[in-house]
Protein backbone atom coordinates (compact mmCIF):
# COMPACT_ATOMS: atom_id res chain seq x y z
CA UNK A 1 0.00 0.00 0.00
CA UNK A 2 2.74 2.39 1.00
CA UNK A 3 4.58 1.61 -2.24
CA UNK A 4 1.55 2.58 -4.29
CA UNK A 5 1.29 5.84 -2.41
CA UNK A 6 4.93 6.72 -3.08
CA UNK A 7 4.66 6.15 -6.83
CA UNK A 8 1.47 8.14 -7.03
CA UNK A 9 3.08 10.97 -5.10
CA UNK A 10 6.16 10.92 -7.34
CA UNK A 11 3.94 10.95 -10.39
CA UNK A 12 1.87 13.79 -9.00
CA UNK A 13 4.89 15.95 -8.21
CA UNK A 14 6.26 15.30 -11.70
CA UNK A 15 2.95 16.37 -13.16
CA UNK A 16 2.96 19.52 -11.04
CA UNK A 17 6.46 20.37 -12.29
CA UNK A 18 5.23 19.93 -15.82
CA UNK A 19 2.17 22.10 -15.27
CA UNK A 20 4.31 24.92 -13.92
CA UNK A 21 7.20 24.59 -16.34
CA UNK A 22 7.67 27.35 -18.94
CA UNK A 23 8.64 24.58 -21.38
CA UNK A 24 7.91 20.90 -20.88
CA UNK A 25 8.72 18.40 -23.61
CA UNK A 26 7.61 14.76 -23.43
CA UNK A 27 8.64 11.90 -25.72
CA UNK A 28 9.76 14.17 -28.54
CA UNK A 29 10.98 12.22 -31.57
CA UNK A 30 12.05 13.82 -34.85
CA UNK A 31 13.47 12.16 -37.91
CA UNK A 32 15.02 13.35 -41.16
CA UNK A 33 14.60 10.30 -43.38
CA UNK A 34 15.45 6.99 -41.73
CA UNK A 35 17.61 7.99 -38.78
CA UNK A 36 16.06 9.79 -35.81
CA UNK A 37 17.63 13.20 -35.10
CA UNK A 38 15.93 13.46 -31.73
CA UNK A 39 14.70 10.33 -29.98
CA UNK A 40 12.10 10.24 -27.22
CA UNK A 41 13.40 13.31 -25.42
CA UNK A 42 11.91 14.66 -22.20
CA UNK A 43 12.79 18.13 -20.94
CA UNK A 44 11.38 20.21 -18.09
CA UNK A 45 12.69 23.76 -18.04
CA UNK A 46 12.89 25.49 -14.68
CA UNK A 47 11.11 28.85 -14.52
CA UNK A 48 13.13 32.03 -14.02
CA UNK A 49 16.45 30.40 -14.93
CA UNK A 50 18.85 30.40 -17.84
CA UNK A 51 19.21 26.97 -19.37
CA UNK A 52 21.83 25.91 -21.93
CA UNK A 53 21.11 23.11 -24.37
CA UNK A 54 24.46 21.51 -25.15
CA UNK A 55 25.68 18.51 -27.12
CA UNK A 56 27.99 17.71 -30.02
CA UNK A 57 27.33 18.79 -33.62
CA UNK A 58 24.38 16.92 -35.08
CA UNK A 59 23.09 15.98 -31.63
CA UNK A 60 19.65 17.43 -32.40
CA UNK A 61 19.86 20.62 -30.28
CA UNK A 62 18.32 23.00 -32.83
CA UNK A 63 16.03 20.28 -34.16
CA UNK A 64 14.60 19.69 -30.71
CA UNK A 65 13.86 23.39 -30.28
CA UNK A 66 12.25 23.73 -33.71
CA UNK A 67 10.15 20.60 -33.25
CA UNK A 68 8.99 21.76 -29.82
CA UNK A 69 7.82 25.02 -31.42
CA UNK A 70 6.15 23.25 -34.35
CA UNK A 71 8.52 24.64 -37.00
CA UNK A 72 9.43 21.03 -37.80
CA UNK A 73 6.76 18.38 -37.51
CA UNK A 74 7.81 15.78 -34.94
CA UNK A 75 7.02 12.10 -35.36
CA UNK A 76 5.85 11.92 -31.76
CA UNK A 77 5.81 13.87 -28.55
CA UNK A 78 4.04 16.74 -26.83
CA UNK A 79 5.20 20.19 -25.79
CA UNK A 80 3.51 22.39 -23.25
CA UNK A 81 4.32 25.99 -22.38
CA UNK A 82 3.18 26.97 -18.88
CA UNK A 83 0.97 23.88 -18.91
CA UNK A 84 -0.83 24.55 -22.18
CA UNK A 85 -0.16 23.51 -25.80
CA UNK A 86 2.29 25.72 -27.72
CA UNK A 87 -0.39 26.88 -30.16
CA UNK A 88 -2.31 28.54 -27.29
CA UNK A 89 0.76 30.22 -25.80
CA UNK A 90 2.35 31.94 -28.82
CA UNK A 91 2.19 35.35 -27.15
CA UNK A 92 4.38 34.10 -24.29
CA UNK A 93 7.16 32.76 -26.53
CA UNK A 94 9.94 34.68 -28.26
CA UNK A 95 12.09 32.61 -30.60
CA UNK A 96 15.43 33.75 -32.01
CA UNK A 97 16.44 31.52 -34.93
CA UNK A 98 20.02 30.95 -36.03
CA UNK A 99 21.34 34.08 -37.67
CA UNK A 100 22.39 32.13 -40.76
CA UNK A 101 18.85 30.82 -41.31
CA UNK A 102 17.65 34.01 -43.01
CA UNK A 103 18.76 36.00 -46.06
CA UNK A 104 20.26 39.25 -44.74
CA UNK A 105 20.15 40.72 -48.24
CA UNK A 106 16.37 41.01 -47.76
CA UNK A 107 15.31 44.62 -48.55
CA UNK A 108 14.40 45.96 -45.15
CA UNK A 109 15.76 48.18 -42.36
CA UNK A 110 16.82 47.34 -38.83
CA UNK A 111 13.80 49.05 -37.27
CA UNK A 112 11.41 47.11 -39.54
CA UNK A 113 12.85 43.79 -38.32
CA UNK A 114 12.31 44.84 -34.70
CA UNK A 115 8.74 45.94 -35.55
CA UNK A 116 8.10 42.37 -36.77
CA UNK A 117 8.18 41.44 -33.09
CA UNK A 118 5.12 43.64 -32.57
CA UNK A 119 3.09 41.90 -35.29
CA UNK A 120 0.98 39.88 -32.81
CA UNK A 121 -0.13 43.22 -31.31
CA UNK A 122 -0.53 45.07 -34.63
CA UNK A 123 -2.32 42.34 -36.60
CA UNK A 124 -2.88 42.42 -40.35
CA UNK A 125 -3.70 46.07 -40.81
CA UNK A 126 -3.22 47.82 -37.47
CA UNK A 127 -1.39 51.12 -37.85
CA UNK A 128 2.18 51.45 -36.61
CA UNK A 129 1.87 54.30 -34.12
CA UNK A 130 4.50 56.43 -32.45
CA UNK A 131 4.26 54.23 -29.34
CA UNK A 132 5.15 51.15 -31.41
CA UNK A 133 8.12 52.92 -32.94
CA UNK A 134 9.33 54.06 -29.53
CA UNK A 135 9.00 50.53 -28.23
CA UNK A 136 11.09 49.19 -31.13
CA UNK A 137 13.72 51.91 -30.65
CA UNK A 138 13.82 51.16 -26.94
CA UNK A 139 14.48 47.47 -27.68
CA UNK A 140 17.27 48.47 -30.08
CA UNK A 141 18.81 50.64 -27.35
CA UNK A 142 18.78 47.69 -24.93
CA UNK A 143 21.07 45.77 -27.29
CA UNK A 144 23.16 48.87 -28.09
CA UNK A 145 21.91 49.24 -31.66
CA UNK A 146 19.94 52.50 -31.38
CA UNK A 147 22.14 54.25 -33.96
CA UNK A 148 21.43 51.63 -36.62
CA UNK A 149 17.61 51.91 -36.82
CA UNK A 150 17.45 53.03 -40.46
CA UNK A 151 20.34 50.90 -41.75
CA UNK A 152 19.66 48.18 -44.29
CA UNK A 153 20.13 44.85 -42.51
CA UNK A 154 22.64 43.61 -45.11
CA UNK A 155 25.08 46.34 -44.02
CA UNK A 156 25.42 44.93 -40.49
CA UNK A 157 28.16 42.70 -39.13
CA UNK A 158 27.25 39.25 -37.85
CA UNK A 159 27.24 40.42 -34.27
CA UNK A 160 25.02 43.40 -35.09
CA UNK A 161 22.59 41.12 -36.94
CA UNK A 162 22.38 38.89 -33.89
CA UNK A 163 21.63 41.90 -31.69
CA UNK A 164 18.83 42.97 -34.02
CA UNK A 165 17.32 39.50 -33.74
CA UNK A 166 17.50 39.79 -29.96
CA UNK A 167 15.86 43.23 -30.09
CA UNK A 168 12.99 41.71 -32.10
CA UNK A 169 12.56 39.07 -29.39
CA UNK A 170 12.55 41.79 -26.70
CA UNK A 171 9.79 43.60 -28.60
CA UNK A 172 7.63 40.49 -28.23
CA UNK A 173 7.44 40.97 -24.42
CA UNK A 174 7.51 37.22 -23.88
CA UNK A 175 7.80 35.08 -20.76
CA UNK A 176 9.92 32.38 -22.40
CA UNK A 177 12.89 33.25 -24.63
CA UNK A 178 14.26 30.50 -26.87
CA UNK A 179 17.51 31.24 -28.69
CA UNK A 180 19.27 29.04 -31.24
CA UNK A 181 23.07 29.52 -31.06
CA UNK A 182 22.91 33.23 -30.12
CA UNK A 183 26.71 33.43 -29.79
CA UNK A 184 27.62 31.72 -33.06
CA UNK A 185 30.03 33.83 -35.10
CA UNK A 186 29.65 37.02 -33.06
CA UNK A 187 32.37 39.33 -31.72
CA UNK A 188 33.32 39.44 -28.03
CA UNK A 189 31.54 42.79 -27.44
CA UNK A 190 28.30 41.40 -28.86
CA UNK A 191 28.60 38.25 -26.76
CA UNK A 192 28.93 40.41 -23.63
CA UNK A 193 26.00 42.62 -24.65
CA UNK A 194 23.77 39.63 -25.38
CA UNK A 195 24.56 37.81 -22.14
CA UNK A 196 23.89 41.00 -20.17
CA UNK A 197 20.46 41.34 -21.79
CA UNK A 198 19.66 37.67 -21.18
CA UNK A 199 20.67 37.94 -17.54
CA UNK A 200 18.51 41.04 -17.11
CA UNK A 201 15.58 39.07 -18.55
CA UNK A 202 16.21 36.29 -16.06
CA UNK A 203 16.47 38.77 -13.20
CA UNK A 204 13.08 40.14 -14.29
CA UNK A 205 11.63 36.65 -13.81
CA UNK A 206 11.67 35.51 -17.44
CA UNK A 207 12.89 32.11 -18.55
CA UNK A 208 15.74 31.82 -21.07
CA UNK A 209 16.72 28.70 -23.01
CA UNK A 210 19.64 28.83 -25.44
CA UNK A 211 21.29 26.29 -27.70
CA UNK A 212 24.96 26.75 -26.82
CA UNK A 213 28.14 25.32 -28.27
CA UNK A 214 30.95 26.84 -26.22
CA UNK A 215 31.50 24.56 -23.23
CA UNK A 216 34.00 26.96 -21.68
CA UNK A 217 31.33 29.58 -20.95
CA UNK A 218 28.49 27.32 -19.80
CA UNK A 219 29.26 27.65 -16.08
CA UNK A 220 29.74 31.41 -16.34
CA UNK A 221 26.57 32.17 -18.34
CA UNK A 222 23.96 29.61 -17.34
CA UNK A 223 22.14 28.33 -14.25
CA UNK A 224 20.96 25.04 -15.68
CA UNK A 225 22.12 22.74 -18.42
CA UNK A 226 20.45 20.16 -20.64
CA UNK A 227 22.72 17.63 -22.36
CA UNK A 228 21.53 15.91 -25.51
CA UNK A 229 22.93 13.53 -28.08
CA UNK A 230 19.86 12.42 -30.01
CA UNK A 231 18.60 11.13 -26.64
CA UNK A 232 18.49 13.11 -23.43
CA UNK A 233 21.71 12.61 -21.46
CA UNK A 234 21.02 14.69 -18.36
CA UNK A 235 19.42 17.88 -17.13
CA UNK A 236 19.69 19.95 -14.00
CA UNK A 237 21.74 22.68 -12.37
CA UNK A 238 25.18 23.42 -13.81
CA UNK A 239 26.82 22.41 -10.52
CA UNK A 240 25.23 18.96 -10.45
CA UNK A 241 24.87 18.20 -14.13
CA UNK A 242 27.75 19.84 -15.99
CA UNK A 243 30.16 17.11 -14.87
CA UNK A 244 32.65 14.98 -16.78
CA UNK A 245 30.53 11.83 -16.50
CA UNK A 246 27.61 13.38 -18.37
CA UNK A 247 29.84 15.22 -20.81
CA UNK A 248 31.57 11.94 -21.72
CA UNK A 249 28.13 10.41 -22.26
CA UNK A 250 27.09 13.27 -24.53
CA UNK A 251 30.31 13.82 -26.47
CA UNK A 252 31.80 10.32 -26.32
CA UNK A 253 35.43 10.22 -27.37
CA UNK A 254 35.13 13.60 -29.07
CA UNK A 255 36.07 15.48 -25.94
CA UNK A 256 39.71 14.92 -25.12
CA UNK A 257 40.91 14.56 -21.55
CA UNK A 258 42.83 17.81 -21.84
CA UNK A 259 39.65 19.70 -22.74
CA UNK A 260 37.92 18.14 -19.77
CA UNK A 261 40.71 19.35 -17.54
CA UNK A 262 40.48 22.83 -19.03
CA UNK A 263 36.82 22.98 -18.02
CA UNK A 264 37.95 22.18 -14.47
CA UNK A 265 35.16 19.73 -13.90
CA UNK A 266 34.68 17.46 -10.96
CA UNK B 1 -2.04 60.50 -82.72
CA UNK B 2 -5.55 61.72 -82.04
CA UNK B 3 -8.31 60.26 -79.91
CA UNK B 4 -10.33 58.99 -82.84
CA UNK B 5 -7.45 56.72 -83.78
CA UNK B 6 -5.86 56.04 -80.41
CA UNK B 7 -8.96 55.12 -78.39
CA UNK B 8 -10.38 52.40 -80.65
CA UNK B 9 -7.03 50.93 -81.73
CA UNK B 10 -4.48 51.39 -78.97
CA UNK B 11 -6.11 52.30 -75.65
CA UNK B 12 -7.47 48.85 -74.81
CA UNK B 13 -4.37 46.82 -75.70
CA UNK B 14 -2.16 49.31 -73.91
CA UNK B 15 -4.25 49.26 -70.72
CA UNK B 16 -4.54 45.48 -70.86
CA UNK B 17 -0.78 45.21 -71.19
CA UNK B 18 -0.28 47.53 -68.23
CA UNK B 19 -2.76 45.59 -66.06
CA UNK B 20 -1.06 42.31 -66.97
CA UNK B 21 2.37 43.71 -66.19
CA UNK B 22 1.35 45.08 -62.78
CA UNK B 23 -0.71 41.99 -61.82
CA UNK B 24 2.35 39.81 -62.48
CA UNK B 25 4.94 42.16 -60.96
CA UNK B 26 3.15 42.42 -57.58
CA UNK B 27 3.37 38.73 -56.59
CA UNK B 28 6.63 38.54 -58.57
CA UNK B 29 8.34 40.67 -55.90
CA UNK B 30 7.74 38.01 -53.26
CA UNK B 31 8.45 35.10 -55.60
CA UNK B 32 11.85 36.59 -56.50
CA UNK B 33 12.73 37.21 -52.83
CA UNK B 34 11.64 33.67 -51.93
CA UNK B 35 13.86 32.28 -54.69
CA UNK B 36 10.77 30.94 -56.41
CA UNK B 37 10.97 33.22 -59.43
CA UNK B 38 10.64 30.39 -61.92
CA UNK B 39 7.25 29.42 -60.51
CA UNK B 40 5.74 32.04 -62.83
CA UNK B 41 7.59 30.46 -65.73
CA UNK B 42 6.46 27.01 -64.64
CA UNK B 43 2.82 28.06 -64.31
CA UNK B 44 2.69 29.65 -67.76
CA UNK B 45 4.11 26.48 -69.32
CA UNK B 46 2.11 23.93 -67.40
CA UNK B 47 -1.30 25.56 -67.83
CA UNK B 48 -1.27 25.52 -71.66
CA UNK B 49 -2.56 21.94 -72.10
CA UNK B 50 -5.17 22.60 -69.38
CA UNK B 51 -6.43 25.68 -71.20
CA UNK B 52 -6.55 23.83 -74.53
CA UNK B 53 -8.42 20.88 -73.03
CA UNK B 54 -10.87 23.27 -71.36
CA UNK B 55 -11.47 24.88 -74.74
CA UNK B 56 -11.93 21.52 -76.48
CA UNK B 57 -14.55 20.49 -73.92
CA UNK B 58 -16.51 23.74 -73.76
CA UNK B 59 -15.85 25.13 -77.22
CA UNK B 60 -15.43 28.69 -75.94
CA UNK B 61 -12.57 30.77 -74.59
CA UNK B 62 -13.85 32.04 -71.27
CA UNK B 63 -12.37 32.61 -67.86
CA UNK B 64 -13.81 29.94 -65.58
CA UNK B 65 -13.27 26.88 -67.81
CA UNK B 66 -9.75 28.18 -68.50
CA UNK B 67 -8.98 28.60 -64.80
CA UNK B 68 -10.36 25.14 -64.03
CA UNK B 69 -8.39 23.62 -66.87
CA UNK B 70 -5.26 25.40 -65.70
CA UNK B 71 -5.79 24.24 -62.12
CA UNK B 72 -6.30 20.67 -63.35
CA UNK B 73 -3.09 20.88 -65.35
CA UNK B 74 -1.24 22.17 -62.29
CA UNK B 75 -2.41 19.16 -60.25
CA UNK B 76 -1.36 16.79 -63.04
CA UNK B 77 2.04 18.52 -63.12
CA UNK B 78 2.60 18.17 -59.36
CA UNK B 79 1.75 14.46 -59.46
CA UNK B 80 3.87 13.89 -62.57
CA UNK B 81 6.89 15.71 -61.08
CA UNK B 82 6.70 13.58 -57.95
CA UNK B 83 6.38 10.41 -60.07
CA UNK B 84 9.38 11.31 -62.26
CA UNK B 85 11.42 12.24 -59.20
CA UNK B 86 10.74 8.96 -57.43
CA UNK B 87 10.69 6.55 -60.36
CA UNK B 88 13.54 8.22 -62.24
CA UNK B 89 15.53 8.88 -59.05
CA UNK B 90 16.52 12.36 -60.21
CA UNK B 91 16.50 15.63 -58.29
CA UNK B 92 13.38 17.81 -58.08
CA UNK B 93 14.69 20.62 -60.33
CA UNK B 94 15.39 18.26 -63.20
CA UNK B 95 12.02 16.56 -62.76
CA UNK B 96 10.27 19.94 -62.93
CA UNK B 97 12.19 20.89 -66.07
CA UNK B 98 11.12 17.70 -67.78
CA UNK B 99 7.45 18.01 -66.84
CA UNK B 100 7.09 21.75 -67.57
CA UNK B 101 8.50 21.54 -71.07
CA UNK B 102 6.74 18.24 -71.82
CA UNK B 103 3.35 19.66 -70.81
CA UNK B 104 3.92 22.85 -72.79
CA UNK B 105 4.94 20.81 -75.82
CA UNK B 106 1.86 18.63 -75.34
CA UNK B 107 -0.29 21.75 -75.25
CA UNK B 108 1.25 23.03 -78.49
CA UNK B 109 0.66 19.72 -80.26
CA UNK B 110 -2.91 19.58 -78.97
CA UNK B 111 -3.51 23.12 -80.25
CA UNK B 112 -2.16 22.29 -83.70
CA UNK B 113 -4.32 19.22 -84.04
CA UNK B 114 -7.58 20.79 -82.91
CA UNK B 115 -9.79 23.14 -84.88
CA UNK B 116 -9.49 26.45 -83.08
CA UNK B 117 -9.73 28.65 -86.15
CA UNK B 118 -12.94 30.26 -84.91
CA UNK B 119 -11.31 31.70 -81.78
CA UNK B 120 -8.08 33.38 -80.78
CA UNK B 121 -6.39 30.23 -79.65
CA UNK B 122 -3.52 28.88 -81.66
CA UNK B 123 0.17 28.24 -81.25
CA UNK B 124 1.17 31.77 -82.12
CA UNK B 125 -1.27 33.29 -79.63
CA UNK B 126 -0.12 30.86 -76.96
CA UNK B 127 3.35 32.34 -77.30
CA UNK B 128 2.73 35.99 -78.16
CA UNK B 129 -0.89 36.56 -77.18
CA UNK B 130 -3.20 38.75 -79.18
CA UNK B 131 -2.77 42.12 -77.60
CA UNK B 132 -3.00 43.97 -80.93
CA UNK B 133 -6.34 42.40 -81.78
CA UNK B 134 -8.08 43.90 -78.73
CA UNK B 135 -9.74 46.56 -80.86
CA UNK B 136 -12.59 48.63 -79.42
CA UNK B 137 -14.78 48.88 -82.51
CA UNK B 138 -17.51 50.93 -80.84
CA UNK B 139 -15.21 53.73 -79.78
CA UNK B 140 -15.04 56.93 -81.75
CA UNK B 141 -12.79 59.01 -79.50
CA UNK B 142 -12.13 59.93 -75.88
CA UNK B 143 -15.83 60.70 -75.39
CA UNK B 144 -16.59 57.00 -75.79
CA UNK B 145 -15.20 56.46 -72.30
CA UNK B 146 -18.41 58.07 -70.99
CA UNK B 147 -20.69 56.42 -73.53
CA UNK B 148 -22.45 53.41 -72.02
CA UNK B 149 -23.35 51.97 -75.42
CA UNK B 150 -19.75 52.11 -76.57
CA UNK B 151 -18.44 50.73 -73.26
CA UNK B 152 -20.60 47.64 -73.72
CA UNK B 153 -18.54 46.83 -76.80
CA UNK B 154 -15.28 46.93 -74.85
CA UNK B 155 -13.17 43.78 -75.44
CA UNK B 156 -13.84 41.42 -72.54
CA UNK B 157 -10.11 40.95 -71.87
CA UNK B 158 -9.77 44.45 -70.44
CA UNK B 159 -12.32 44.24 -67.59
CA UNK B 160 -11.22 40.66 -66.94
CA UNK B 161 -7.61 41.75 -66.52
CA UNK B 162 -8.64 44.78 -64.44
CA UNK B 163 -10.56 42.49 -62.08
CA UNK B 164 -7.57 40.16 -61.85
CA UNK B 165 -5.33 43.09 -60.95
CA UNK B 166 -7.76 44.23 -58.24
CA UNK B 167 -7.87 40.73 -56.72
CA UNK B 168 -4.08 40.31 -56.78
CA UNK B 169 -3.43 43.82 -55.42
CA UNK B 170 -6.02 43.34 -52.65
CA UNK B 171 -4.37 40.08 -51.61
CA UNK B 172 -0.91 41.67 -51.46
CA UNK B 173 -2.23 44.69 -49.52
CA UNK B 174 -4.24 42.66 -47.01
CA UNK B 175 -1.50 40.10 -46.31
CA UNK B 176 1.43 42.52 -46.66
CA UNK B 177 2.82 41.96 -43.16
CA UNK B 178 2.56 38.15 -43.09
CA UNK B 179 4.02 37.99 -46.61
CA UNK B 180 6.93 40.23 -45.65
CA UNK B 181 7.66 38.53 -42.32
CA UNK B 182 7.38 34.97 -43.63
CA UNK B 183 9.47 35.76 -46.71
CA UNK B 184 12.23 37.16 -44.50
CA UNK B 185 12.13 34.66 -41.62
CA UNK B 186 9.79 31.71 -42.00
CA UNK B 187 10.75 30.05 -38.70
CA UNK B 188 10.01 33.19 -36.70
CA UNK B 189 6.75 33.68 -38.61
CA UNK B 190 5.61 30.23 -37.56
CA UNK B 191 6.42 30.82 -33.89
CA UNK B 192 4.16 33.88 -33.80
CA UNK B 193 1.34 31.78 -35.17
CA UNK B 194 1.43 32.55 -38.89
CA UNK B 195 0.35 29.68 -41.10
CA UNK B 196 3.20 30.03 -43.57
CA UNK B 197 2.32 26.95 -45.62
CA UNK B 198 -1.17 28.09 -46.66
CA UNK B 199 0.15 31.66 -47.10
CA UNK B 200 2.88 30.50 -49.51
CA UNK B 201 0.32 28.44 -51.38
CA UNK B 202 -2.03 31.43 -51.61
CA UNK B 203 0.81 33.51 -53.08
CA UNK B 204 1.46 30.89 -55.75
CA UNK B 205 -2.29 30.68 -56.48
CA UNK B 206 -2.38 34.49 -56.93
CA UNK B 207 0.54 34.20 -59.35
CA UNK B 208 -1.31 31.43 -61.18
CA UNK B 209 -4.49 33.51 -61.46
CA UNK B 210 -2.47 36.40 -62.88
CA UNK B 211 -0.67 34.08 -65.29
CA UNK B 212 -3.85 32.40 -66.55
CA UNK B 213 -5.77 35.66 -66.93
CA UNK B 214 -2.81 37.20 -68.72
CA UNK B 215 -2.26 34.19 -70.93
CA UNK B 216 -5.24 34.82 -73.18
CA UNK B 217 -4.25 38.43 -73.80
CA UNK B 218 -0.48 38.36 -73.98
CA UNK B 219 0.66 34.73 -74.28
CA UNK B 220 3.28 32.96 -72.22
CA UNK B 221 6.45 34.89 -73.10
CA UNK B 222 5.52 38.21 -71.56
CA UNK B 223 4.13 36.49 -68.47
CA UNK B 224 7.53 35.02 -67.67
CA UNK B 225 9.27 38.36 -68.22
CA UNK B 226 6.73 40.24 -66.12
CA UNK B 227 7.06 38.01 -63.05
CA UNK B 228 10.80 38.47 -62.85
CA UNK B 229 12.12 41.55 -64.66
CA UNK B 230 10.32 44.46 -62.92
CA UNK B 231 10.84 43.08 -59.36
CA UNK B 232 14.47 42.17 -60.06
CA UNK B 233 15.15 45.64 -61.49
CA UNK B 234 13.29 47.26 -58.58
CA UNK B 235 15.47 45.42 -56.04
CA UNK B 236 18.49 47.22 -57.51
CA UNK B 237 16.85 50.63 -56.91
CA UNK B 238 16.13 50.43 -53.18
CA UNK B 239 16.80 48.59 -49.93
CA UNK B 240 13.23 48.68 -48.68
CA UNK B 241 10.53 46.25 -49.66
CA UNK B 242 7.81 48.92 -49.69
CA UNK B 243 9.80 51.01 -52.17
CA UNK B 244 10.82 47.95 -54.16
CA UNK B 245 7.19 47.03 -54.82
CA UNK B 246 6.44 50.64 -55.85
CA UNK B 247 9.42 50.66 -58.24
CA UNK B 248 8.35 47.31 -59.71
CA UNK B 249 4.92 48.76 -60.51
CA UNK B 250 6.53 51.81 -62.14
CA UNK B 251 8.84 49.60 -64.22
CA UNK B 252 5.95 47.31 -65.20
CA UNK B 253 3.86 50.27 -66.40
CA UNK B 254 6.79 51.79 -68.33
CA UNK B 255 7.66 48.46 -69.96
CA UNK B 256 4.06 47.80 -70.99
CA UNK B 257 3.26 51.31 -72.28
CA UNK B 258 6.59 51.91 -73.98
CA UNK B 259 6.75 48.37 -75.35
CA UNK B 260 3.33 48.67 -76.90
CA UNK B 261 4.06 52.06 -78.50
CA UNK B 262 7.45 51.00 -79.86
CA UNK B 263 6.04 47.75 -81.23
CA UNK B 264 3.21 49.56 -82.99
CA UNK B 265 4.95 52.67 -84.24
CA UNK B 266 8.69 52.06 -83.87
CA UNK B 267 9.15 50.23 -87.17
CA UNK B 268 7.26 53.05 -88.96
CA UNK B 269 9.59 55.64 -87.42
CA UNK B 270 12.61 53.94 -88.94
CA UNK B 271 10.88 53.51 -92.29
CA UNK B 272 9.72 49.91 -92.04
CA UNK B 273 6.24 48.82 -93.07
CA UNK B 274 4.95 46.43 -90.41
CA UNK B 275 4.69 46.65 -86.66
CA UNK B 276 6.28 43.98 -84.47
CA UNK B 277 4.74 41.83 -81.72
CA UNK B 278 3.63 44.00 -78.79
CA UNK B 279 4.08 41.18 -76.25
CA UNK B 280 7.57 40.51 -77.52
CA UNK B 281 8.47 44.21 -77.35
CA UNK B 282 7.02 44.59 -73.83
CA UNK B 283 9.14 41.64 -72.67
CA UNK B 284 12.15 43.18 -74.44
CA UNK B 285 11.57 46.53 -72.76
CA UNK B 286 11.36 44.95 -69.31
CA UNK B 287 14.62 43.16 -70.06
CA UNK B 288 16.24 46.45 -71.09
CA UNK B 289 15.00 48.11 -67.88
CA UNK B 290 16.55 45.28 -65.85
CA UNK B 291 19.79 45.73 -67.77
CA UNK B 292 19.83 49.48 -67.08
CA UNK B 293 19.08 48.90 -63.40
CA UNK B 294 21.91 46.38 -63.22
CA UNK B 295 24.28 48.94 -64.76
CA UNK B 296 23.12 52.11 -62.98
CA UNK B 297 20.83 51.11 -60.07
CA UNK B 298 21.97 52.69 -56.78
CA UNK B 299 21.89 49.36 -54.90
CA UNK B 300 23.39 47.14 -57.58
CA UNK B 301 26.58 46.59 -55.56
CA UNK B 302 25.52 45.23 -52.23
CA UNK B 303 28.03 44.01 -49.71
CA UNK B 304 26.46 40.64 -49.24
CA UNK B 305 25.93 39.92 -52.93
CA UNK B 306 28.23 36.90 -52.84
CA UNK B 307 26.21 34.44 -50.72
CA UNK B 308 23.07 34.74 -52.87
CA UNK B 309 21.75 31.44 -54.12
Amino acid sequence: MSLDLVTTDAFASQETARQDSPLAIRGLTVSYGQKPAVFSVDMTVEAGKMTAIIGPNGAGKSTMLKAALGIIKPLAGTTTVFGKPVAQQRQKIAYVPQRASVDWDFPTRVIDVVLMGLYPKLGLLGRVRAAHREKAEDCLARVGMQDFATRQIGQLSGGQQQRVFLARALAQDAELYLLDEPFAGVDAATEKAIIAVLKSLRDAGKTVVAVHHDLSTVAEYFDNVFLINTRRIAEGSVVNTFVSRHLQDAYGGRLAGAQMDALALS
Amino acid sequence: MNGAEFVPLSLVPMLTGIFVAVACALPGNFLVLRRQALIGDAISHVVLPGIVVAFLITGVVSTWPMLLGAAGAAVVAVVAIEAVRRLGRIEAGAAMGVIFTAMFAGGVLLLEQSDTSSVHLDVEHALYGNLESLIWLDATGWSSLWDWQALKGLPVELPRMALTLVVVAAFIALFWRPLKISTFDEGFAQTIGMRTGPLGLALVIMAAIAAVAAFDAVGSIIVIAMFICPPAAARLMTNQLEHQVAWSVVFAVIAAALGYVIAGYGPLWIGLQDSVSAAGMIATMSGIILGLAALFGPHRLRGSAAPIG
